[in-house]
């Protein structure tokens, strides 16, 4: 049933990629247990339009856990302490009456901050536009059903396409390596015919976009699968390492 | 008045397009190269486009609010996309997809359109499956489909419940390509603010750099208009929290006519209200109809035990459970179309047998099909969403049945194109829901996928040439002429004029009237003394915003209150101009359902001799009415009937 808390709030305020940030210490009051985690940030945002002061900036679009434009570090963990959510589906009741929350931004130099718990995270488009595709332009493409592909590899490559971007795993990640979420696209074209073709040079483009970009390497810790909110499995970056590997052979 | 020039190429109803596509103009290779097109928006008609113009040679400049083109809400779209592949041979066809699309949007979407529509469908999932994306198996290794409201047929792909973040994501890596290549110049987290028009024609546009707050300048040869639709006028829908109506109005204020305002999509399965803080609504995908089956209590007194909390669903006898979908429309049961669905919870619910704290809820429940094909089977059909029920409702679905009610979910009106795509603006393009072409008066499920993609993979990269054709010899424009000056000088005033407000309520707090104000009287069920009440209500709430806002910080830099202001001042505008279509379209049609013309059973009642049109509505002014244009709906293929789904 529904019932309310009062929370005392640390968040991250920083005005600008080039100042320096400090937590700030807000209260809110009668916050419902049914409310979403936005939905409580939206409630101080309310309270301090009407102090006059400037609200906490952060990203945030579907609060339906799919579009991957929500991205908090809350109480230590990205996307909060739910499992397999996203902050805008993270709910009140997982909190406790009168408990403090620390709330911050993704914090990775892939990352650099742009304002309060907002981040820049370009890095993701540059990746994919390096090669996280099939090249293949619009017409011209034989009917849907003339390549058979297997049940199994057609669940695979669902499970590794299910990232939603978000960036929870550099976040995570003690090096801030981006491992997961490359290999997950590497994975899912490479586990289908249409992708095999040209896997090869993509795990090269993506792995070298990487790594030019500042992402840290990757020490297999799986700390980023624990915190994926779409439960992206590191399989994926086992995968990956072999088609890398593979592709720097044949070289 | 202004003659409507639909430009329906001639010919039977199958050849239209093959016709029009052997006679329009095209611009050769060497050509492309020296025009630039705008798309604004990045979600499954923008990106599609984008990526599609890029390929053929074009220069285009992709705009988007968001942080990547991947967020476009077209990501949160669960349940399928529908095509006329006939791949379970159970008697699909071209014809069959047009049919149910016209006759699901209850006759008010021109024929020619719709029949291009499902002629480009198959094509679309080929393309999809050439790019990658992982749609659901057969062990056989085919693809399956499965079944959506409206439709006696499977004809629906999908990818779990999933399908609309795999489409977007394979229109976006085309994307990405392009702009890898150099072809596509993408702004990211750029609102569109004004649309320049120099001699008649779009040339381009003014936008605002959301992080620094600069206003910038692009010229464009022809400008697309690809920012989806307005259904959060109501505040609270299924749409994303960005998703907003601010483009099209401004091409609506540039003279583009806005056509059927009134016709809203009410999405049947969408998890209940359940208080004033609440940001948003979940929908519940309409494929979860193919196995659950929706019932309130037969008895007053059960519902109110369940309304207290002192009886459970799990409780009630089979024969004391009133299926009333199934009960109602034996043929469709509970695949009928959504505003069916809609309209038959809403009834039940006001005659006080809903459900949930609130009696705003009916339930939606899978027992049968747990006990037919086992817990296994349902959570690997819909898993996901069961999960995300369980998340925010706190209850575990497969123990005990969902809630749901119907939700705003999305707008078949639109920016009036002909069949061209184009508005009757010259250069000025729009596609996807910010269009007004296919749906009529209601969508089908898995239709809003097909429709974005079909305009912009197989639709707009050939319309477009026609137009643009005739301006090879338009060299690009320079930024700095006074039709772009003016625009610019324009939203800067506007911006300093609410900045300056500096009263007492906060963007969202007046955005929640408003919502408040369009649910009640411009929601599921409308009436004549109603809508005049929401027209009153509306110019209210408009004083109220222009003069009691309170937006803090400045215009530049990252100001979040400021763009929602922005777009908070064209809801209110596109309120006012949805209640008034509301207002004159006397009949109900689709998702436009006036009390005053009903079956003695309840069922809309349509007026074709009278409301067999298009309306397209002409900005005038600020405070000046809107003129009322008439296109004609000619019915040369099908005949117009009664919708039956029993």
């Amino acid at each position: 049933m529904e019932k309310t808390i009062n929370l005392k709030l640390k968040v991250w305020r920083q005005d600008g990629p080039k100042t320096k940030g400090r937590f700030e210490t807000y209260e809110v009051k009668n916050i419902s247990t049914d409310s979403s985690f936005l939905e409580m940030m939206d409630v101080l945002n309310e309270q301090l339009i009407q102090e006059g002061k400037e609200p906490v900036a952060f990203d945030h679009d579907c609060r339906e856990g799919i579009c991957g434009m929500c991205s908090m570090y809350i109480n230590g963990h990205a996307h909060g302490p739910d499992e397999d959510v996203t902050t805008c589906q993270l709910h009140m009741r997982k909190f406790k009456d009168g408990e403090t929350v620390t709330i911050e931004p993704w914090r990775s130099a892939g990352f650099p901050i742009i304002k309060d718990l907002m981040v820049n995270r370009n890095a993701f488009d540059q990746i994919i536009a390096a090669g996280g595709y099939v090249s293949v332009g619009t017409g011209g493409v034989p009917d849907a059903n003339a390549i058979p592909i297997s049940k199994e590899d057609a669940d695979e490559a669902m499970d590794a396409a299910s990232c939603i971007g978000c960036g929870a795993c550099v976040a995570t990640c003690k090096n801030g390596s981006a491992m997961l979420f490359v290999s997950a696209k590497v994975s899912q074209l490479a586990l289908l015919p249409q992708g095999k073709v040209e896997r090869a040079r993509r795990a090269k483009r993506m792995v070298a976009k990487m790594d030019e970009l500042g992402f840290g390497s990757c020490t297999n810790t799986g700390a980023c699968e624990v915190e994926c909110p779409k439960g992206v499995s590191i399989t994926n970056i086992a995968r990956m390492n072999r088609e890398y590997l593979m592709a720097k052979f044949k070289d | 008045m202004t003659k409507i020039e639909s430009k329906i190429p001639e010919g039977p109803l199958a050849q239209k397009w093959t016709n029009y596509k052997n006679n329009q103009n095209l611009v050769n290779p060497a050509n492309k190269r020296r025009i630039d097109i705008i798309v604004v928006g990045t979600g499954l008609a923008g990106a599609s486009a984008a990526a599609s113009l890029a390929e053929m040679g074009f220069k285009v400049k992709n705009f988007t609010i968001q942080d990547s083109p991947r967020r476009a809400h077209s990501i949160a779209a669960q349940g399928g996309i529908n095509a006329a592949k006939n791949y379970p041979n159970d008697g699909d066809s071209v014809y069959r997809l047009f049919y149910d699309t016209i006759k699901g949007g209850d006759y008010r979407s021109r024929e020619a359109n719709v029949y291009r529509l499902a002629e480009v469908s198959n094509s679309i999932i080929d393309q999809c499956v050439a790019q990658g994306v992982p749609f659901a198996r057969e062990y056989g290794g085919y693809l399956a489909n499965r079944s959506f409201g409206g439709a006696q047929v499977s004809r629906t792909f999908y990818a779990r419940g999933q399908t609309g973040q795999q489409l977007l994501l394979g229109a976006y890596q085309a994307l990405m390509r392009q702009v890898n290549e150099g072809n596509v110049d993408l702004h990211t987290r750029t609102e569109l603010v004004e649309i320049v028009i120099i001699d008649g024609k779009a040339r381009g546009i003014i936008t605002r750099n959301l992080i620094t707050g600069k206003l910038e300048r692009h010229f464009g040869h022809a400008v697309v208009i690809a920012t989806g639709g307005y259904g959060n006028t109501f505040f609270l829908s299924t749409n994303a929290m960005g998703s907003n109506g601010s483009a099209a109005w401004k091409a609506y204020q540039n003279g583009a006519y806005f056509a059927n305002p009134a016709y809203v999509q009410i999405h049947p399965t969408c998890i209940p209200v359940h208080g004033e803080f609440q940001s948003k609504l979940t929908l519940m995908s309409e494929s979860l109809r193919n196995d659950g089956r929706i019932w309130v209590p037969k008895k007053k007194e059960d519902a109110e035990a369940i309304r207290k909390g002192k009886l459970k669903p799990t409780a009630i006898a089979e024969e004391d459970r009133d299926y009333y979908l199934e009960r109602r429309y034996p043929a469709f049961g509970n695949l009928v179309p959504r505003d069916v669905a809609s309209r038959a919870a809403k009834e039940r619910c006001d005659a006080g047998y809903g459900v949930g704290a609130t009696g705003l809820a009916v339930y939606l429940d899978f027992k049968d099909a747990i006990d037919r094909l086992g817990k296994d089977a349902i959570e690997a059909r819909y898993g996901n969403l069961f999960q995300m029920y369980e998340k925010i409702v706190d209850e575990n679905p497969y123990e005990t049945p969902m809630m749901i009610y119907p939700a705003i979910h999305y707008t078949m009106g639109g920016l009036w194109v002909d069949y061209e795509l184009q508005t009757n603006i010259p250069g000025l393009f729009a596609i996807g829901e910010a269009n007004f072409s296919d749906h009529g008066a209601n969508r089908l499920g898995a239709s809003a996928l097909m429709q974005g993609l079909a305009d912009g993979y197989f639709v707009l990269p050939f319309t477009i040439q026609n137009y643009l054709a005739d301006d090879i010899r338009t060299p690009r424009m320079s930024t700095d002429l006074p039709e772009f000056e003016d625009k610019e000088k324009m939203v800067k005033e506007k911006f300093e004029k609410l900045l300056s407000i500096k009263g007492e309520h906060s963007v969202d707090h007046i955005h929640k009237e408003l919502g408040h104000v369009m649910w009640d009287f411009v929601g599921m069920a409308r009436n004549k003394e109603g809508l005049q009440k929401a027209l009153d209500r509306i110019l209210e709430i408009k004083k109220e915003f222009w003069t009691n806002v309170r937006i803090p910080g400045k215009a530049d830099g990252i100001n979040l209150e400021l763009e929602k202001a922005g777009r908070l001042a064209d809801f209110i505008e596109i309120g006012e101009l949805m209640a008034r279509d509301a207002l004159n379209r006397e009949e109900s049609s689709g998702g436009h359902f006036r009390e005053e013309y009903q079956t003695e059973e309840g069922e809309a009642l349509r007026r074709d001799d009278e409301f067999a049109y298009v309306s397209c509505w002409e900005y005038k002014g600020d405070d000046k009415e809107p003129v009322l244009h008439k296109e004609e709906l000619k019915f040369e293929f099908v005949e117009l009937k009664t919708r039956n789904y029993k």
